[in-house]
This record gives structure tokens, C-alpha cells and sequence, in this order.
């Protein structure tokens, strides 16, 4: 496919959240608001690029038998730049963040784009397409926290504009992500037929 | 289309041996790199909470720091002095409770010498959003000002108390008041 | 009597896939069948629980001393990874008949969260070794409750006149977000 193909994929026709249905964890657990969203979903391209190059740069050099170990080797040594790094200059978004920085590692999109792509395709390609298929993955977790942010704490990037109440907080708890995930990938899906 | 490398023991041992190796080197190198920003900014989030909660002071409370043990034994509470001009204005206490709802808060309490309460700083907690979590709003906060233990009940209104527990959230409220009470207990007992 | 509010915490209040997000992937993907749930379920428990005893010692014995925890989750990763490999030999010889109806779903445990997660929550929350273990099965049992009591609702839902535009996984999710609100009514248990 032409690479401006390769790139877009990963926003709407291939969206690893909505489409792929890959990622559930961190796109359920770190979306509480837009920033939160927006954080996990740049870190997670971060790592997905810079993985993709990688894998893509040794796939002739490494034996078929070990190329799982190797692959997670390779992703979990850039998680763990990420987590050090985020935890030294981004503190506050670090600790919001928590656990599912390391977790990113077991990112099922992470791992499948390695294998199914990275390791089979031209350098620029990968790098291409983990960076669209992460951006898709950081549209979709801003959506769904700006979602989450606005019903459940009347927010949106930090500003309220309900005053001092509280929103619906459901939204902002663990049984208001999976229903606004539901309907969100609901009215995606109905998008896409339209 | 370039040979793949055959899968032999030797190069499967070797690939994985180097592989982990670069990376190892890798990631020391970026550990030693963001190693001084982390520990300058949790020591700047705690010299925060100091300022936030006892009077001006001109010395470094962090270098006068001690140590005692709660008065529970459960663990140790740091205990930092503030001096202005070398006179002690008051105590900073960074005492903590494991009976939160999502498990440990922390807090950063003031004293005055005398032990009276001036400011509450919440340092770290997992409580609810919108419930337990309004432990860090003035709103709460304010009734433990000027209040000393010695007179002012560190328990909730329901156990017998004089505090005011957060609507819905009795637990985290309940919470908040065993870790203040850690830090007024074992601050004091040093004196008995 | 401390276990027993760690395990009644770890499957009901704090259930890991419910309240804490974790395990979701096979959650949604596994449940639609009760019998794979529960063969699932086990796999896991048995994973999870010798996964965290292995990284617990791990952390203590070599991560900790050496000064090298941020070796944590590539070395925590690893072990999963290896983990579930012998797991996978062991059950082929084993029970060869689980082992087919688990198919590409054993596997797949090496990338559940709620396996790595596990490991790295008992070291957040400085438990000792006979906690950490505790933890990991009541984990596992809540993670295998939650997956049954899904497998059993999406059986009921096959069976029903959902919306067009909400079959399948949106329904599924929305299903799941009842689910999660109803195990928050067990907030006060503990």
C-alpha cells in the first residue's frame, strides 16, 4: 500500500481501539480525563515507534525461534525509558499514570504491530506505521477520556465549567469506562457504515 | 530479500545474550541520566508540603531531619524541624495510614511547638475520585486548623468525635484521622 | 485473619478486572463460552501465582540488592514469558484436551496485564512474600468470577434482540460496566 495509506490506517479503517478491539486495559483504565488519555496514548506511540524501527532495523539478523523474546526485550527496554524518563520530567502525569506505564509492555497493539509488520517490512514502512497506529491509539484515549472527563467531572482539560459540583461521577470510576467505551465504539461503528 | 540467520542453539543463545546486553547498557545509561531530575523533584515536592504547613522558617528542615517510630510500632514517621533564626517554629510531620479506602495516604502535617495543628497537606492517596479523594479539599481540611489533639477528638463524629466526616466517604474520613493522629502520638511521646 | 481481607479485597472489592482494568483482553475476548472460561481461569492461576512468587524473589534477592530495579520489567516480562512456555509443554503432555480448547489463548496470558500486573502491584504495595502469594490467587479467583459470571451473561445475550448497531463487543462493554457497578456495591466489605 502507498505509504500516506500506510500512515492514515490507523486513525479511523484500522484503529487499534475501535476497530481491532487491542489495548482495552490502559484505554479503559487511564482515560479518567482528556490529559490522562492523551498522556498514555503518546507515551504508547513513543514505544510502539521507536520499537517498530528497531525491530524492523534486526529482523534479518535475529534467529525465527527466539524473535518473541527478543521483540519484548527490545519493547520492554523502551518502556522502561519511558517510565524513567516520565517519572524524572513529568512527575505529576507519571503518578496519574501509575501502573499502566510498565504495563505498556503487555500492550497487545505493541507486540502485534512487531510481529505483524515490523518484522516484515522496510524500515521507513514500520516506523510509519507504528507512528499511525499510535496516533490512532492517542485519538482514541483522548477521545474516550474527553468523554469520560466532561460527563463525569464537567471538565475538559482541567477547566470545569460546572462550578464546584460534581458530574455524573460514574463516568470517572471503573463501570463508566466500559459504558462509554461500549457506545463510543457503537457510534464509531455506525459512522463508519454512514 | 537478505538470508534470515538460521535458528542454531548458538545463535539463538548469542542473539538473546547481546540483545539484553545493549539493552541493559542502554537503559543503566538513561538511569543514571534522569536519576538526579527524579530525586530533585520528589525532594522539591516534599520541601512544598513543609512550606505549606508550618510557619516561615529560615533553616533546612530537610537536613534536620529525624526519625522516630510511630507510636504504634508500625513504622517510622520523618520528623522535620523548622527554625527560624534557631528558634524551632514548628514540626513538620510526613506521617501515612494503610486504612484508606484504595489503601495508603499520606499526609504532611504542621505543629506549632506546642503541638497545635496549623496546616494539612495530603502528599499521596488513592481514595475515590469525588468521594474519598475530597480528603484534600479545604472544605475538610480547614476544621483540623488550630486544633490541638489534646482537646479536639481525632475520631469522626459517628466513633464519638469531634470531626466532621466527608459525606459518603466515611471510611477515607476515618482514614485522614489515624494518620494526623500517628503524627500527633508519636511527635508527643518523645516529650512524656 | 489479615488473608482473609486480602483475599476478600482481591476478588470483590478491588476485583482486577472490574475496578482495576486488568485482564480485560481475554475478559472480553474468552468469555463467550462458560467451559473455556473456567479452563482459562485455572491457566491463570496457576500462571499468576507462580509468576509472582518468581519476580517477587527476583525483586528482593537480585533486583533490590544490586541496585538495578529498573531492570524490573524487562526481567518481570521475561520470566512471564517463560513461565507460560513451560506451562504450555507441561499441559500439552499433561492434559492434551485443555490444551487444545485453551488453543491460542494460552499464549496469550504472557501479554495479559492482570499477570504482570499482579507482580507489580505486590512490590508497590510492599507485601512480603506470604501476602504477595495470597494475593495473586484471590486475584486470580476474582479475575476467574468475573470471566464466569460474563461467559454467563453473553450466553443469555446471544439470545436476545440486541440493537443492531450495539451487537457484539459495545453491547458486551456496556454489559461489563453493569457488572462493574453492581461489584461496586461490595465497597464496604472490608
Amino acid at each position: 500500500m502507498n505509504q500516506w495509506k500506510n500512515f492514515t490506517k490507523g486513525f479511523i479503517k484500522e484503529n487499534p481501539v475501535f476497530v481491532l478491539l487491542l489495548g482495552m486495559c490502559p484505554t479503559l483504565g487511564t482515560t479518567t480525563s482528556a490529559i490522562n488519555g492523551l498522556g498514555m496514548g503518546l507515551a504508547t506511540a513513543f514505544v510502539l515507534t521507536m520499537s517498530n524501527l528497531v525491530i524492523s532495523l534486526v529482523k534479518n539478523v535475529i534467529p525465527d525461534k527466539v524473535r518473541i523474546p527478543s521483540f519484548i526485550v527490545i519493547i520492554a527496554s523502551f518502556v522502561t525509558i519511558v517510565d524513567l524518563s516520565m517519572n524524572a520530567y513529568l512527575p505529576a502525569l507519571h503518578k496519574q499514570l501509575g501502573l499502566f506505564i510498565p504495563l505498556i509492555v503487555v500492550n497487545c497493539i505493541v507486540l502485534g504491530r512487531a510481529e505483524a509488520f515490523a518484522s516484515k517490512n522496510s524500515i521507513g514502512s514500520s516506523i510509519l506505521d507504528g507512528l499511525g497506529m499510535g496516533l490512532g491509539f492517542t485519538f482514541a484515549l483522548f477521545l474516550l477520556g474527553t468523554t469520560r472527563e466532561i460527563l463525569g467531572s464537567g471538565s475538559f482539560l482541567g477547566m470545569k465549567f460546572i462550578g464546584d459540583n460534581d458530574g455524573m461521577l460514574v463516568f470517572v470510576l471503573a463501570p463508566g469506562a466500559f459504558i462509554a467505551l461500549g457506545y463510543l465504539i457503537a457510534i464509531i461503528n455506525k459512522l463508519k457504515k454512514a | 530479500m537478505a538470508k534470515k540467520v538460521e535458528s542454531t542453539f548458538l545463535s539463538m543463545v548469542l542473539t538473546l545474550l547481546i540483545i539484553t546486553l545493549v539493552a541493559s547498557a542502554a537503559l543503566a545509561y538513561v538511569y543514571k541520566v534522569t536519576k538526579g531530575p527524579i530525586e530533585q523533584s520528589m525532594l522539591k515536592k516534599k520541601l512544598d508540603a513543609i512550606g505549606k504547613v508550618v510557619p516561615q522558617f529560615t533553616n533546612n528542615p530537610n537536613a534536620e531531619m529525624y526519625k522516630l517510630m510511630a507510636y504504634d510500632n508500625s513504622d517510622s514517621l520523618e520528623i522535620y524541624p523548622a527554625k527560624k533564626d534557631g528558634k524551632l517554629v514548628g514540626y513538620a510531620v510526613k506521617t501515612f495510614t494503610n486504612k484508606g479506602f484504595g489503601g495508603l495516604v499520606e499526609l504532611m502535617v504542621g505543629f506549632t511547638p506546642d503541638f497545635t495543628i496549623t496546616n494539612i497537606e495530603v502528599l499521596s492517596h488513592t481514595e475515590t475520585p469525588g468521594l474519598g479523594s475530597k480528603m484534600t479539599t479545604a472544605k475538610f481540611k480547614d476544621q483540623f486548623k488550630e486544633k490541638n489533639p489534646k482537646d479536639f477528638k481525632l475520631v469522626v463524629k459517628k466513633d464519638g468525635g469531634d470531626v466532621d466526616a466527608i459525606t459518603a466517604a466515611t471510611i477515607s474520613s476515618r482514614a485522614f484521622c489515624d494518620a494526623v493522629d500517628r503524627a500527633f502520638k508519636t511527635l508527643t511521646k518523645e516529650d512524656k | 485473619m489479615e488473608y482473609v481481607v486480602i483475599i476478600i479485597a482481591a476478588i470483590f472489592v478491588h476485583n482486577i478486572v472490574l475496578s482495576q482494568f486488568l485482564g480485560v483482553c481475554p475478559f472480553l475476548g474468552v468469555s463467550n463460552k462458560i467451559s473455556t472460561s473456567v479452563g482459562m481461569t485455572g491457566a491463570v492461576i496457576f500462571v499468576m501465582t507462580i509468576a509472582t512468587i518468581v519476580t517477587w524473589l527476583l525483586n528482593q534477592y537480585i533486583l533490590m540488592p544490586y541496585n538495578i530495579v529498573f531492570l524490573k520489567t524487562i526481567s518481570y516480562i521475561l520470566v512471564i514469558a517463560a513461565l507460560v512456555q513451560m506451562v504450555e509443554i507441561i499441559l500439552k503432555k499433561v492434559s492434551p484436551s485443555l490444551y487444545q480448547a485453551l488453543g491460542v489463548y494460552l499464549p496469550l496470558i504472557t501479554t495479559n496485564c492482570a499477570v504482570l500486573g499482579v507482580a507489580l502491584l505486590v512490590v508497590q504495595k510492599e507485601m512480603n512474600l506470604m501476602e504477595s502469594t495470597v494475593f495473586a490467587i484471590a486475584t486470580g479467583i476474582g479475575f476467574g468470577l468475573a470471566l464466569v459470571i460474563f461467559a454467563g451473561l453473553r450466553e443469555h445475550l446471544d439470545l436476545m434482540n440486541v440493537p443492531k448497531g450495539m451487537k457484539g463487543v459495545p453491547i458486551a462493554l456496556v454489559t461489563a460496566g453493569i457488572l462493574a457497578l453492581a461489584f461496586m456495591g461490595f465497597a464496604n466489605l472490608v
